[in-house]
């Protein structure tokens, strides 16, 4: 029986005021954040000048637009492997329409957000209508979504994007650093499901159903309509992270998004704080989370470590969040 | 007491599954401002009959009445529709959600202006002041309305559920076993809390287990066994070894007595 007392008066007296901040879910990412950043900052006179923390950002964009789709299946309980290959297969779509097929720039983007809506779909589909789990559905549609995003490119790279397409990777400056219009757009987006995840009455069910499915269903929400409606979401942010990839890299890519990013989102949203146990969790956080994978990998770029290190450092990142979490959240249950 | 019509009743439920037949042509009747015990050997069929009054299952034969008007419950979400609210023994709560929200969740409360017309935005302060408001009616302590449900005890968790229960239900609160999970302590507050439930003018369906809590607690005492009300009998009439021996089927004399009146009164 968790018995836990707590004599904490109810005026707010100083103390309660600092013991509120400092148990705020996401104080533990801030901080991880601040020391990440002071470390890199220690070993590289690079690190805090204007122009490299507006390429963190521009670097952080598309993980952290993966990872606010990513974030809300979490929240559920879920997972997704797909988020990746669904956002390649996305702009490969997106790029083959506009370059191949001549389609308009924006219906072709368009087309191409809707096809990893469509995924969305799919694996809220299989979730909720054959009640399998979340890891082995999006581990087949992660397949899929790799093999179309191959035999639809014919392992062509698109490039030569029409300017349409590459708006979001335009920068403007402010204080001495530049940043994307795709930086903004995904601020923007963080304050959307920000929201909706804490102001309205969706976001609560997408809480309650990843916190207890059971009692969710027993209060009269309908689990399986919440369920899928954060699989389409999610479909719906990993078109836009594809829209985003696009612009940045004025490249339709059928190699990229497969490894990098789709851990990489993961990871954020460990990081951000959010329980793989689901029900626990902020996007404030998983953006702070998606900060500290670009700082990292950033930061050890700029001092030298290779390539093939930072995915060693990734995973042992995504080991060591993923422990906290067991640690704080599975003893109370 | 039991001059007044029943709230809820049911006559000759039946629920057959395949060969099993769980519930054998039960009657029921819940009368205004009691607290109803039923009780039971494992497989009498009191669970069958509780999903039948909750619209968890839906009877093969019999009919239910609210108020006297037959009803027909296709899902809890119709019961609850009705007014009948369902409190259960797992601690039926979201621990991470604070104590409102779960009182409110999927009842949450929009704002009545432009942001909540358009944005959906929720009326979080209202819903925060009537939570408060039924706590404190109820007496039931916390701190407040916004820590999360899992930094309660298990008896304050269960008061929750009770507390949404008690705050949404128009006609009747069912309880199923809502102190099997708790601890000594906790299994006194929450019995406690059910009596002042009923002093709210909701009479209470009370499934258990534990006899001293049914005979302390139950107006009267539905017994079930082999899918029927083999008899319902009261605190005062009955001792509680008359009443497990009607349960278990024990005393044949008591049995028949039992069965050839339909309210016991000696």
């Amino acid at each position: 029986m968790a018995t836990k007392e707590t004599t904490a008066p109810t005026s707010l007296s100083a103390l309660t005021v600092v013991r509120r901040i400092a148990t705020a879910p996401t104080v533990g990412p801030f901080v991880a954040l601040v020391l990440t950043m002071a470390f890199f900052s220690l070993k590289s006179d690079r690190f805090l000048d204007a122009q490299n923390l507006s390429l963190i950002l521009q670097q952080v964009m598309v993980v952290g637009v993966l990872a606010i789709g990513q974030t809300l299946v979490i929240l559920t309980a879920g997972i997704d492997l797909s988020c990746g290959t669904v956002m390649a297969f996305g702009q490969v779509i997106m790029t083959k329409l506009a370059i191949e097929n001549g389609l308009d720039p924006l219906l072709a983007i368009a087309l191409g957000i809707l096809t990893c809506v469509g995924f969305g779909l799919l694996n809220g589909g299989l979730v909720t209508g054959i009640r399998l789990p979340a890891f082995i559905v999006t581990l087949g549609t992660l397949n899929i979504a790799f093999a179309l995003t191959h035999i639809v490119s014919n392992d062509l790279t698109f490039s030569g994007l029409p300017s349409e397409m590459l708006f979001f990777g335009r920068t403007f400056s402010v204080a001495g650093g530049d940043f994307t219009y795709g930086v903004v757009l995904m601020l923007v987006l963080y304050g959307i499901a920000w929201y909706a995840l804490t102001q309205t009455a969706w976001g609560r069910h997408v809480y309650a159903v990843g916190d207890n499915a059971e009692a969710a269903r027993l209060t009269g929400i309908k689990v399986n309509r919440v369920l899928l409606s954060v699989y389409v979401l999610a479909g719906l942010t990993y078109g836009i992270a594809a829209m985003l990839l696009v612009s940045r890299t004025e490249l339709g890519d059928p190699n990229a998004g497969q490894t990098t990013e789709n851990l990489d989102a993961i990871t954020a949203v460990v990081l951000g704080g959010t329980s793989l146990f689901g029900g626990r969790g902020t996007v404030i956080g998983t953006l702070i989370g998606a900060t500290i994978v670009g700082v990292f990998r950033n930061g050890l770029t700029l001092i030298g470590v290779e390539v093939i290190y930072q995915y060693l450092v990734t995973g042992i990142l995504v080991i060591l969040a993923v422990s906290v979490d067991q640690l704080t959240h599975r003893r109370t249950l | 007491m039991n001059e007044a019509a029943p709230i809820l009743e049911a006559r000759g439920l039946v629920k057959r599954y395949g060969q099993v037949v769980a519930l054998n042509g039960a009657d029921f009747e819940l009368f205004p401002n009691e607290i109803l015990a039923i009780i039971g050997d494992n497989g009498a069929g009191k669970s069958t009959l509780i999903k039948a009054l909750s619209g968890a299952l839906q009877p093969d034969e019999g009919e239910i009445r609210l108020d006297g008007g037959p009803v027909h419950f296709r899902s809890p979400g119709d019961a609850r529709r009705a007014g009948i609210e369902t409190v259960y023994q797992d601690l039926a709560v979201a621990p991470s959600l604070d104590i409102a929200s779960n009182i409110f969740l999927g009842r949450e409360r929009r704002r009545r202006d432009p942001l909540g017309l358009l944005l959906r935005l929720l009326d979080k302060r209202a819903m925060r002041r009537e939570a408060t408001r039924h706590f404190a009616e109820l007496q039931i302590g916390v701190q407040s309305m916004t820590q999360p449900v899992e930094n309660l005890s298990g008896g304050q968790r269960q008061g929750v559920a009770v507390a949404r229960a008690a705050t949404w239900a128009r006609r009747l609160v069912i309880m199923d076993e809502p102190t099997a999970a708790l601890g000594v302590k906790e299994t006194r507050q929450v019995l406690d809390l059910i009596g002042r439930v009923r002093e709210r003018g909701l009479p209470v369906i009370l499934i258990s287990h534990d006899m001293p809590h049914v005979f302390e607690l139950a107006d009267r005492i539905h017994i079930m066994r082999l899918g029927r009300r083999i008899a319902v009998v009261t605190p005062k009439t009955h001792t509680m070894p008359e009443a497990v021996a009607l349960m278990t089927g024990a005393t044949r004399g008591e049995l028949e007595q039992a069965l050839t009146k339909e309210e016991p009164a000696r």
